[in-house]
């Protein structure tokens, strides 16, 4: 009957929920304290306007068992700026992250990052004469394999996006 | 015709119905307070500190079912009352605080009185808003009331900068809000409650176990048509009090830490719990895995969120009360006669037992005021009729233990946040609200100092509530808790320059009367209550280390109460 009964068999997995909410001032930090008050985890978290301006789409990725990840849910629906939520790990979905990494590329490494760019299908998109700036999108990992494969070149700086999900099929999330 | 901002705000309180609004003035709302001079149809109760605003209107709320209002200055206004906002947050009240803000330009300077209310109060309300456009005030305070009052209701505050106040525009009251975003209106699925009747017909244990949420939801009538048709024991939880009546023979009292035997015990073997607008608070659970071990559990509720938070529940009906109670008791009408006769008999046999336990039993002869005494004698003074707000405390416990409330909203304390300084403000709105009817305020010695300011509130405003302080030297509660678990170390929790509350009373225009002896108690509240226009300050002088008992210790299941 009790959560805590059941806490061996509980497996943390990773969550990836999509919410459309009103873009509002406040309303961001609304989802990131809520997370914070609750001692939610956030693994990353994407937030932009979408097609309709008076709109933003958030994709969150979080962890937890599935009772924590239902409350999770149930908390961020009830925000009154939350217009819908899904969570995409229930059903197939597309994720895709983008990361740039500006990395020191001189003599003989410039032509071996094109290599593993075009293994990775990345592109340099910036250049000085040391340094290379590359990016590279796809699933988490993607972009882990990328990282490790550069782990050996010397990175200036990495910016990951962080998760953009999409639900699989016709069907859209309003 | 133009109005200004500030105009506006009055015109939106008046479309809402508002008769009261609890505030305190400063710079930033001084537009406000000139167009609350200019008319009378909403009227303004100065208080004494912006905590006693809220709790006032709280208590307004609790009582009457109606939002409260609140108005208070930008910067230490806002912030005084964050005590307050949490407060009734935490007790799902309807509540509406409007705070002043610096003008828009002033905005993120650090300016003076500067605030960024918003920010604060967001983990502790329903919803927030700035107001940007004097145009949006209307439409703002439409929508405020609009999520403060429906689904799960809640405090919102709506933070207004000054210079807005002042700018002029057309005023309209939208009639009808819809906010994609925000849609409470839930209809109870049919298959879940067909489940749920399926299962209390089957049941051989059952415990109903209600909350405050029947009361918020004006459900109590269909609690007692529910409960009487199945003729199965009722607990109620602290917030829940009254909804179904004490002194019905199916009730078995509260639960939780400071619940009765039968209820706890009740609760723990039965093997059919049904909630109703409760959230199985820790307070009441206690420790969640040795939690109801055999139940099915049927839990109805108007939030989602509060289903299978703590305890995972097998049949979830997410609705209004009164809805899912009235189909419920529709299906009843046909199936309640054939419930498990002969296991209810028996189960009401084991629960008699447990009663005959008489938790609640203290020594009634005692010389030295015992707390439980001044609670029952203060029934039979009121006819049991009262409405009663308390602080937080020991007193609060031997209040909901003792009274014996037979009515819904008249049990008015903070069972959530557990806020000491609650109950005189609270008492205030509710006599405002109820002008005849008997209001009293149950408090302790350190409880009423954090309040006590609103004293000169209820005298300006002739308010006679009836105050009716346990004074037993001690912050009860917390040196009840260190005599138990810390070997009777008293750190802190002891008074020693008390001051004379008789004297006190009377300095702020009141009647004091000191009470040393159990004899005199009835006479002291007698009296009291036949001062029908004044405000008496009753000090009972009780037995200091009284305990609040029985007490399911932290850790422990609710089969585990230690017992006087
Ligand atoms: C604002 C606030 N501060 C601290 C507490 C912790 N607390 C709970 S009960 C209590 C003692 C209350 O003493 P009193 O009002 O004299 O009531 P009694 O327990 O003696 O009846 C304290 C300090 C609280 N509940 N609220």
């Amino acid at each position: 009957m009790v959560y805590e009964e059941n806490k061996t068999e509980a497996v943390e997995m990773r969550h990836i929920i999509s919410i459309l909410l009103e873009n509002e001032a406040g309303a961001l930090s609304r989802v990131a304290g809520l997370f914070s008050a609750r001692a939610y985890n956030i693994e990353s978290l994407t937030v932009a306007p979408t097609d309709d301006p008076s709109l933003s789409r958030m994709t969150l990725v979080t962890t937890g068992t599935d009772e924590i990840v239902e409350q999770v849910c149930k908390q961020l629906n009830k925000l009154v700026d939350v217009v819908k939520l899904v969570n995409l790990t229930d059903d197939v979905h597309v994720e895709r992250e983008l990361i740039l990494i500006k990395l020191v590329a001189e003599d003989e490494r410039r032509d071996e990052v094109k290599r593993i760019m075009d293994i990775f299908h990345g592109h340099v998109i910036d250049m000085t004469d040391t340094t290379y700036t590359v990016e590279v999108t796809g699933d988490s990992e993607k972009i882990d394999a990328v990282l490790k494969a550069l782990e050996h070149i010397t990175m200036l700086e990495v910016v990951r996006s962080g998760q953009l999900g999409m639900a699989r099929g016709d069907k859209g999330i309003v | 015709m133009e109005l200004t901002g500030a105009e506006i705000i009055i015109e939106c309180l008046k479309a809402e119905d508002i008769d009261y609004v609890f505030g305190y003035p400063g710079g930033a709302v001084l537009h406000i307070y000139d167009a609350f001079y200019k008319q009378d149809d909403v009227q303004h109760i100065l208080v004494r500190h912006e905590q006693g605003a809220t709790h006032a209107a709280d208590g307004y709320a609790r009582a009457t079912g109606k939002p409260g209002v609140v108005l208070v200055t930008s910067g230490p206004g806002a912030t005084n009352a964050v005590t307050g906002i949490a407060t009734a947050y935490m007790d799902s009240i309807p509540m509406i605080v409007i705070t002043g803000q610096v003008p828009k330009h002033l905005i993120g300077n650090d300016a003076f009185q500067e605030v960024d209310s918003v920010g604060i109060t967001r983990p502790i309300v329903k919803h927030n808003f700035l107001i940007n456009d004097v145009n949006d005030i209307a439409e703002t305070f439409k929508k405020a009331f609009y999520v403060a009052t429906t689904g799960r209701p809640g405090p919102v505050v709506i933070d207004i900068p000054k210079d807005i106040t002042a700018e002029k525009v057309a005023f309209e009251y939208p009639s009808e809000i819809n906010m994609r975003s925000y849609n409470p209106a839930v209809v109870a699925d049919e298959g879940q409650i067909k489940k749920a009747v399926e299962l209390m017909v089957k049941a051989e244990r059952p415990m109903i176990y209600s909350g405050g949420g029947v009361i918020i939801g004006n459900g109590s009538e269909q609690l007692r048509t529910f409960t009487r048709s199945l003729g199965y024991p009722i607990t109620q939880t602290l917030m829940g009090l009254g909804a179904f009546p004490a002194s019905d023979p199916l009730s078995v009292g509260m639960l939780g830490m400071h619940g009765t035997y039968e209820a706890n015990m009740g609760m723990h073997h039965s093997d059919l719990l049904i909630a109703i607008g409760a959230r199985f608070d820790d307070r009441v659970t206690g420790a969640l895995e040795k939690f109801c071990p055999d139940a099915k559990i049927i839990h109805i509720d108007i939030d989602p969120a509060s289903i299978s938070k703590n305890v995972k529940v097998d049949v979830p009906i997410v609705g209004e009360v009164t809805q899912v109670l009235d189909a419920v008791n529709a299906l009843l009408e046909k199936a309640a006669e054939k419930t498990n006769k002969g296991a209810i008999e028996k189960w009401w046999a084991q629960i008699n037992e447990w009663r005959a336990q008489d938790c609640l039993k203290y020594d009634r002869e005692s010389e030295i005021i015992k707390p439980q005494f001044v609670i029952e004698e203060l029934h039979k003074v009121t006819n049991g009729d009262a409405y009663i707000t308390s602080d937080v405390g020991q007193h609060q416990m031997f209040a909901a233990q003792y009274y014996g409330f037979d009515k819904p909203r008249r049990w008015i304390n903070s069972g959530g946040l557990g806020t000491m300084g609650f109950g005189l403000p609270a008492a205030l709105g509710v006599k405002l609200a109820f002008p005849n009817e008997e209001v009293a305020c149950i408090t302790g010695e350190s409880s009423i100092q954090m309040c006590l300011q609103e004293l000169s509130t209820c005298k300006q405003y002739g308010l006679p509530i009836k105050i009716i302080n346990l004074n037993n030297g001690y912050m009860g509660m917390v040196r009840q808790w260190q005599e138990f678990f810390y070997e009777k170390r008293y750190a802190m929790s002891y008074f020693d320059a008390l001051p004379d509350f008789v004297a006190l009373a009377e300095s702020y225009g009141h009647v004091g009367i000191k009470v040393e002896k159990t004899a005199d108690v009835r006479p002291a509240l007698e009296e009291a209550f036949k001062q029908k226009d004044r405000l008496v300050f009753l000090d009972f002088i009780t037995d200091r280390e009284e305990n609040v008992y029985p007490m399911i210790p932290s850790g422990a299941g609710l089969n585990e109460m230690i017992l006087v």
